[in-house]
Order: C-alpha cells, then sequence, then structure tokens
C-alpha cells in the first residue's frame, strides 16, 4: 500500500546530530509542535535551525540542541521577543545567522530551485553582512553593473511542517488565511515531514473541492504524521487559536535557572496524548479563540 | 470647544502626514499610532492607499482595533506575508515602525543592544528592516524621543539602512532607500537637511527646540524657528476614535498627557 504515515517519534529518530532543520509557520502561528516535542525528547543535538521563529526555537534553544540558527526574528507576538531564545541568545549559546525577513525565503527558494545563490540588494549595508561574513556579492553581467549579494541557498536537510489535512500518500491542504513560506521550506529540504490535524486515506476522495488550499505537491511530502492539535501551544486558524495562557506559563519559567526542567517534567513528560491531556484536553483546545489583530 | 486632545491623538494625526501622496502602495503601520496613523490617512487625504486587516488580507476600510464585536472586515484582497515580501521588494510600501535605534544616517535597529555576536539585550532580530529601508519608503515613530533612541555614532546592529555611505559597497544601488518622516514624543523630523541629515520640522505644544536637541545624541537642523505640529481637526478625532474604540492610544505615552489647550483645531 501507498503509505507515507509514521509516528512522531519515528521522524525525530530520522534526524541525527548536526543536521539542518527547517520549521515551518510564522512565529506563533501553524508550528509543527508535535513533531518538534518529540525532537526535545529525543537525544538529538547541534543542530542548525532555519525558522520564522517562535516557541519551537526557544525550546529547542532551552533544550541546549542548537549549535546554529538561522532567523530573522524568534516570536510570540503578544509576546514580543522569546524569552528562551533572548536567553540563550544573550548566553552565546548558539551562532546567530540573523537575516532579513524576505532573505530567508530567498535563500530556502535558493535551494528549492538548485541554484548556489539568488541575487537581491536586500542585505548590503546592513549588519546581514557581519551576521554572515561567509555572504558574497555579484556584480550584474548586465550593462547596470550593479553589486548584489548573491543569498546563498539554504538547504535544509529535513523540514517539519504542521497542516490541516493529509491523506496517506502524502497530499496535503491548509485552511488558514496564510500558507508562510512552507512550501518553499519543503522545497528546500531533502526531506520534509508534515503533522496533520486530520488523517485521510484519499483527499481526493473526500476533499477535491479543497484542493485550492493545496501547499506544496506529494513528491516532496516525505511522511505524514496525525496529530490532532499537533500546533499546539501555538495557532492553527481556524481551526484553533495559539494558547497565550500556556505560552505565558512558558515564557514566565525562562526566567527561573531550572525553568527548562520544569517545564519538561510538566508538558514533555510520557506521550502526546498525556501532553494534550495536561493541557486542557480536547474540549479546552479546540475552544481556544483565534487572535484578533 | 471640542474634546480634550492628548499627545497620541497629536502624534496619531502628525503620522498620518507621513503617507500623503503616496499612491497606490502598502501602508503599513506597525503598532497602535502608525497603524492608526495609516487608517486616518487612507480615510482623510490618501483613499487610494492599500491596507491589510494585520493579518493576511487586504481591506478598503481600515480594520478597527482589538476586540471587534460584530463588526467584519470586508476583504477587497489577499495579502500573505509571501505578497507582502513580494510588495517589499518591489517598492510599493511605506512602512512606519518603532525602531529601539535611530542615528544620524536613518540607520535603524530592532535586533538588539550592545555587541552583535554577544548582545547585552536580545531584541526581536532584524525582522524585515533591511528589505524594508532598502526598497520602499520608510518612517519612523518613537516614544520617548532620548539619546537612547536617537544614538550618538551608529546603532548597535544596523537592520534597516540609511544615509551612511561608509555602509555602502561600491557599485551598490541605494537609489530607492527613502526614508521619510520621524514622529516623536516631541516633535516631527525629516530627512530634508543636508545630505539627508535629520531635520525639525514641527515642535509639539510646549516643546522647545533646544529640548529635542538636548533629547538627541547627534545635531538635528532646523530651517529657523520650526512651528507648531498641528492640532487634529475635530474629522480626525472622530475617525481615530471610531478606529481605535478600545482606547489602546491610551497606553502609548507615558501618563496619556494632553496637549495644548486641550482641544481639536
Amino acid at each position: 500500500m501507498f503509505d507515507k504515515t509514521l509516528t512522531a517519534a519515528a521522524v525525530a529518530a530520522t534526524i541525527e546530530d548536526g543536521m539542518t532543520v527547517g520549521v515551518g509557520g510564522w512565529g506563533p502561528r501553524r508550528k509543527p509542535m508535535a513533531l518538534v516535542r518529540e525532537l526535545l525528547r529525543s537525544p538529538v543535538k547541534d543542530l542548525t535551525v532555519v525558522a520564522y521563529g517562535g516557541p519551537e526555537v526557544g525550546m529547542l534553544c532551552a533544550a541546549g540542541k542548537v549549535r546554529k540558527l538561522t532567523y530573522g526574528f524568534v516570536s510570540l507576538d503578544a509576546i514580543p521577543v522569546e524569552p528562551w531564545f533572548r536567553r540563550a541568545r544573550e548566553a552565546g549559546a548558539f551562532e546567530a545567522r540573523e537575516l532579513d525577513e524576505g532573505l530567508l525565503q530567498w535563500g530556502l527558494r535558493a535551494a528549492a530551485m538548485r541554484v548556489p545563490f539568488l541575487p537581491t540588494p536586500v542585505g548590503l549595508a546592513s549588519d546581514v553582512m557581519s551576521f554572515n561574513p561567509d555572504f558574497r556579492t555579484v556584480r550584474s553581467p548586465y550593462d547596470d553593473a550593479e553589486v548584489l549579494l548573491a543569498m546563498p541557498a539554504l538547504k535544509l536537510d529535513v523540514a517539519l511542517l504542521h497542516v490541516d489535512r493529509a491523506d496517506r500518500r502524502g497530499n496535503v491542504q491548509t485552511l488558514g488565511p496564510d500558507p508562510y513560506f512552507d512550501e518553499l521550506f519543503a522545497r528546500a529540504a531533502a526531506r520534509c515531514y508534515v503533522s496533520c490535524e486530520e488523517l485521510v486515506d484519499r483527499i481526493d476522495a473526500s476533499h477535491a473541492a479543497d484542493a485550492r488550499f493545496n501547499l506544496v505537491e506529494r513528491s516532496y511530502i516525505t511522511g505524514v504524521v496525525p496529530a490532532r492539535f499537533g500546533a499546539h501551544p501555538t495557532s492553527n486558524p481556524p481551526a484553533y487559536g495559539w494558547d497565550m495562557e500556556h505560552l505565558r506559563a512558558y515564557c514566565a519559567l525562562a526566567t527561573q535557572e531550572q525553568g527548562w526542567l520544569t517545564y519538561r517534567a510538566q508538558h514533555l513528560a510520557g506521550s502526546e496524548a498525556d501532553y494534550l491531556a495536561r493541557a486542557g484536553g480536547e474540549s479546552r483546545l479546540a475552544a481556544l479563540p483565534v487572535p484578533v489583530f | 470647544m471640542g474634546a480634550p486632545v492628548t499627545l497620541a491623538e497629536l502624534a496619531i494625526a502628525a503620522a498620518s502626514e507621513a503617507w500623503r501622496g503616496d499612491g497606490e502602495v502598502l501602508a503599513s503601520g506597525i503598532g497602535v499610532v502608525p497603524r492608526l496613523a495609516a487608517s486616518l490617512a487612507k480615510l482623510t487625504h490618501s483613499p487610494e492607499l492599500m491596507m491589510t486587516d494585520a493579518e493576511a488580507h487586504l481591506v478598503e476600510e481600515p480594520v478597527p482595533l482589538g476586540p471587534r464585536g460584530t463588526y467584519q472586515p470586508k476583504f477587497s484582497g489577499s495579502m500573505s506575508f509571501a505578497r507582502v515580501f513580494d510588495c517589499v521588494w518591489g517598492g510599493r510600501r511605506h512602512v512606519m515602525i518603532g525602531p529601539i535605534q535611530i542615528d544620524r544616517y536613518g540607520q535603524t535597529n530592532l535586533s538588539g543592544i550592545g555587541d552583535r555576536v554577544r548582545p547585552k539585550v536580545q531584541m526581536l532580530g532584524m525582522r524585515g528592516l533591511p528589505g524594508n529601508s532598502m526598497c520602499h519608503a520608510n518612517s519612523m515613530f518613537v516614544t520617548a524621543h532620548s539619546k537612547r533612541v536617537f544614538v550618538p555614532g551608529e546603532v548597535d546592529i544596523v537592520g534597516g539602512v540609511g544615509y551612511n555611505p561608509a555602509r555602502w559597497p561600491a557599485g551598490a544601488n541605494s537609489s530607492h532607500v527613502d526614508l521619510r518622516l520621524i514622529v516623536s514624543d516631541l516633535c516631527v523630523m525629516d530627512f530634508g537637511g543636508t545630505g539627508h541629515a535629520i531635520r525639525v520640522r514641527s515642535l509639539h505644544p510646549g516643546v522647545t527646540l533646544d529640548a529635542v536637541r538636548q533629547a538627541s545624541g547627534f545635531p538635528l537642523e532646523a530651517a529657523g524657528q520650526p512651528p507648531a505640529t498641528a492640532m487634529p481637526t475635530e474629522e480626525q478625532l472622530a475617525i481615530i476614535h471610531r478606529l481605535d474604540p478600545h482606547d489602546l492610544r491610551a497606553g502609548v505615552f507615558k501618563g496619556n498627557p494632553l496637549v495644548g489647550a486641550g482641544t481639536a483645531a
């Protein structure tokens, strides 16, 4: 049978020390947290993480798994600076590859298109160049002779995404208002795993009318993990909003020396089902309101 | 006599001038005052501006801030983050943000304070500053005008680029850098001085040019004695009240002070 389903633990087991892992979503929005939680439970270390960062970056930093971070921001929106990220950064715990947000997707696009770089003026004259001392410039071969940044391809070993719906073949749909840059994360990665709110046998049989919400074609999807509420505590509109109560408690622990051990013991001990039960169970999670801006 | 006017309302009206005459660009105001200012611009002098619902859609009617009750935004189009980036790099946008530091060249910082490698305080990160500043019009809003914001020398980490020739590699195209207005709690400034130097355009009621200069870490130009910042009109105030029904603007400046005689122009 043509079936890409597997468990989150099986995904985590494929991620080796030193790999480059891209995480989809945006800040506290539609992050593949069930997959990240399995990474947090695994012994993996020395990761290079590429993300429009939210709590997954803070948690991976807190757990000491990040050697290098490529990011434009790490934010929880209502909590502007992710405090665990801040703490790790101020401690010099990882190599910071800070980028303009647009450059991050440009680097993913270069990887997706299998070119070594894509040109852009963006980044020049800013400290993007000092955060990334290996970045080079190119001169336009045309009459303008403009000097541009050659944004290098951000090749990912693995991309992790969360979607609303998937089938066993890896056809995926996101129903929220913004697909973010998940498509490029998938295309830039050698392997891409998605967690999904709902697993169906054949999406063409059950949800053909939603085909325009197809994030990326299934040839880029390596594996599918059923994970209802798998984005919690981040939002997954229109199904549910972020869990600001959970996020605030998590952030408050960042000021405590043993704060991460506390979070781990409170939330990561046991299975994903245990996690969801402790987070309030289905009735509470399904009722988390989608934020209004 | 009209309703009392707060400093926040004065700043919103002053900041709305940033977008005057911009045409069909995406007007992005990040934060309470910039967002209300962009919305006010669209509802008064510049209806051709484009605007989002602060999430992923375009709207022709600016969306009020905060919980909306029965109000339903009416979407006119899509503005995903991917489209915002395309819009940024294509140059059809004018954003107003509140940087943590601004220097004499208009370079801005949202990344952090102190050393880049080991910052004393990590802030947001570069976000879109390098691209915004390189590609389209940019204005700034500052809640507490001081030398900690308007820093001597350069900002600690250059996110937004500016008019500092030393930072630009030979052959790079800086012609799209377009720094416009700075609105602070003390005054309105622009980049119309000598060689794009920052210049005081108007002073908020009760503020002197000396006080502004003493609160800035670098020299500010001024053409003679700057006029007083215009008080918002009754029409502008009515729009501001309607767009900010929960009075989020009251939390922008410490103590939510009133300005001048405390009544609309």
